[in-house]
């Protein structure tokens, strides 16, 4: 599975300042205040914006550059690890205030900062992610009567690198037709069969437990924390078989951990500690299902970028990967095909 | 600045207490902290049963309105620096039922807004195939202040009417009626005005104004209800000269 990561995030919230400050003309400048992305094959440095050129190069690609910088040591610490910083001064207020008016209103409030004056710090930050729950054009998944739709299905209309603002129209257009799917599923679907009934029983005693065991030490927090830095340093912008292997040990232990958190609270109303409890366990499951499936992909596509296999292999890779866990708790892989319809994957070319 | 600052948070646990006590927690004090992310400092590293709504932390979502010092705030856009030293109280909204912690109960809001149909009301509907309802700019103009609103409720803690009659349908009810009945796409305005006119509806409000300074989106909800007033006003005068099927 493969994550967007788009650069201009503020670090620490994670609040998104939108791309078309880029667009806008917004500059990314490194330590030195120099507009680095010249130095990645994105083009040369103009004044004004230059359509597939520099700054308005595309998400991935401006998170690769980021780094590089990192690398270099041309980035800039700060309490939440190194950033760049985004410049939007040479704009002005007008331009600002009319085009932007998000932009200021998201920096004062949230991160004190003015970015008529000011630089705003980014850094890429995790977006989104392209893959998700297995689903039809009805948001219908192979499991009956299970639907999904949005960020958390997978219905492949995003490929490897999903597109700005295609997240909204995702929504509203396979939302619409789940619900409609769902709906009819509903009207006419048969009472669920006993063995689905127990199944059920089986999950209320399993949040039962969960609620009043004696199981161990672990906190919540602790476990999420470590689980987002292996993610980051495992599969990040840019992943390799090392890196997957180191990081698919890991999350073998958070696992193991997961199963001895302690809950504090054991109330049964408002409890955001158990619904924290449950997403965590949802979290590790889908980060090993990216793991997995990123080790298995040797090769580079879109989002997806192995420094071991830095090319696109059309010939092995053009297909989905599909996560299964058999019964011993093994992760197995398997692959259904892309049906190409307009537009062939082809060679990605900026700033020239 | 210290590095620290005190914040006394509600907690109430339903069958457990019998009425909400303070517990005092201290946390760090960052320039760029919020007041939301003092509770999640709180829930992550010091006491995890800590129950509160969150989601966006960028007055996106509206689900973290709290009261501050007595105020009610989004406490993602409120930060803890601004009540250094400390300590910083921070309560459940006023004016509704605590559910547990600083969480409320907030169905009646949610009985509440439908009735005022905030959805575009057509009297024929197109077919995809003959295409959009197209708009101008300065036709979305008209109402775009009063579509920022995002349901944080911040408005109906700091109304005393609602405060005191809680059949007053409220502040944000009344503003988004406005924001469809200015819509160049709608034609609900018939439907929305029969429910405002009701004696819950606009004429509870004494015109305090509290809704338009606590709102954290600048939509003025006072201003939407006082131009309702003026609609319900001019049809209670043609309905006393005109009645309807007349």
């Amino acid at each position: 599975m493969a994550w967007r990561w788009p650069i201009e995030q503020v670090p620490f919230t994670g609040i998104l300042i939108t791309e078309a400050t880029r667009a806008e003309g917004g500059w990314l400048l490194n330590k030195d205040g120099y507009r680095y992305l010249q130095d990645y094959d994105l083009g040369k440095p103009e004044p004004t914006p230059v359509l597939r050129s520099m700054e308005l190069g595309p998400r991935d690609r401006l998170s690769q550059a980021f780094v590089h910088e990192v690398e270099k040591g041309r980035t800039i610490e700060s309490p939440y690890g190194p950033i760049v910083h985004l410049d939007l001064r040479h704009l002005g207020a007008e331009l600002i205030d009319t085009k932007l008016p998000m932009v200021r209103e998201l920096c004062m409030a949230y991160e004190r900062i003015d970015p008529v004056k000011e630089l705003i710090p980014v850094r890429p930050v995790v977006h989104y992610m392209m893959g998700g729950v297995h689903t039809d054009i009805n948001g219908a998944t192979p499991i009956d009567g299970l639907f999904a739709a949005g960020e958390t299905a997978c219905v492949t209309i995003n490929g490897a690198n999903r597109l700005g603002s295609n997240s909204l129209p995702e929504c509203l257009v396979f939302g619409a037709r789940a619900g409609k799917a769902a709906a009819e599923y509903a009207a006419s679907a048969k009472p669920p069969p006993s063995v689905v009934i127990r199944q059920a029983d089986d999950e209320a005693q399993r949040l039962d437990r969960m609620l009043s065991a004696d199981r161990g030490t672990e906190q919540i927090a602790d476990i999420r924390e470590e689980m987002q830095s292996t993610m980051e340093d495992s599969a990040g912008i840019f992943r390799s078989g090392d890196s997957l292997t180191k990081g698919i040990d890991l999350l073998a232990e958070l696992q193991q951990r997961l199963g001895r958190v302690q809950l504090s609270d054991q109330t049964r109303v408002f409890n955001t500690e158990l619904v924290a409890a449950l997403e965590l366990a949802n979290m590790l499951d889908v980060a090993e299902c990216t793991l997995h499936s990123a080790l298995q992909r040797e090769e580079s596509r879109g989002a997806h970028q192995r420094t071991d296999f830095p090319t696109r292999d059309d010939a092995r890779f053009l297909n989905h990967a599909l996560t299964y866990r058999d019964s011993d708790g093994s992760t197995r892989i398997e692959r259904s095909p892309v049906t190409i319809t307009r537009w062939p994957p082809g060679e990605r070319v900026y700033g020239r | 600045m210290s590095d620290s600052i005190q914040m006394r948070v509600t907690r109430y646990t339903p069958g457990q207490d019998t009425e909400p006590t303070v517990a005092e927690y201290g946390v760090p004090l960052r320039r760029d902290w919020s007041i939301l992310d003092g509770l999640n400092f709180v829930k992550d590293h010091v006491d995890s049963s800590l129950s509160y709504r969150w989601s966006c932390r960028m007055g996106i979502c509206g689900s973290c309105g709290m009261n501050v010092e007595g105020e009610p705030k989004l406490t993602c856009a409120t930060f803890l620096s601004d009540y250094a030293p400390g300590p910083v109280r921070v309560e459940p909204l006023t004016n509704f039922p605590i559910v547990r912690d600083l969480v409320v109960d907030i169905e009646d809001f949610m009985e509440k807004l439908p009735r005022v149909k905030p959805w575009i009301i057509r009297d024929d509907e197109k077919s995809v195939i003959d295409g959009e309802y197209i708009q101008t700019p300065e036709e979305l103009e008209e109402y775009k202040q009063f579509s920022n609103c995002i349901n944080c409720m911040l408005c109906y803690a700091a109304c005393p009417i609602y405060g005191i009659d809680e059949t007053f349908i409220g502040p944000a009810a009344i503003a988004l009626a406005e924001r469809y009945d200015l819509d160049s796409r709608d034609r609900g305005q018939r439907e929305r005005l029969d429910v405002l006119i009701e004696r819950e509806g606009v004429w509870g409000c004494t015109f305090v104004g509290e809704c338009t300074r606590v709102c954290p989106k600048h939509v003025d909800p006072a201003g939407a209800i006082q131009r309702y007033k003026l609609k319900a006003a001019k049809e209670n005068v043609m309905a006393f000269l005109l009645p309807r099927g007349a």
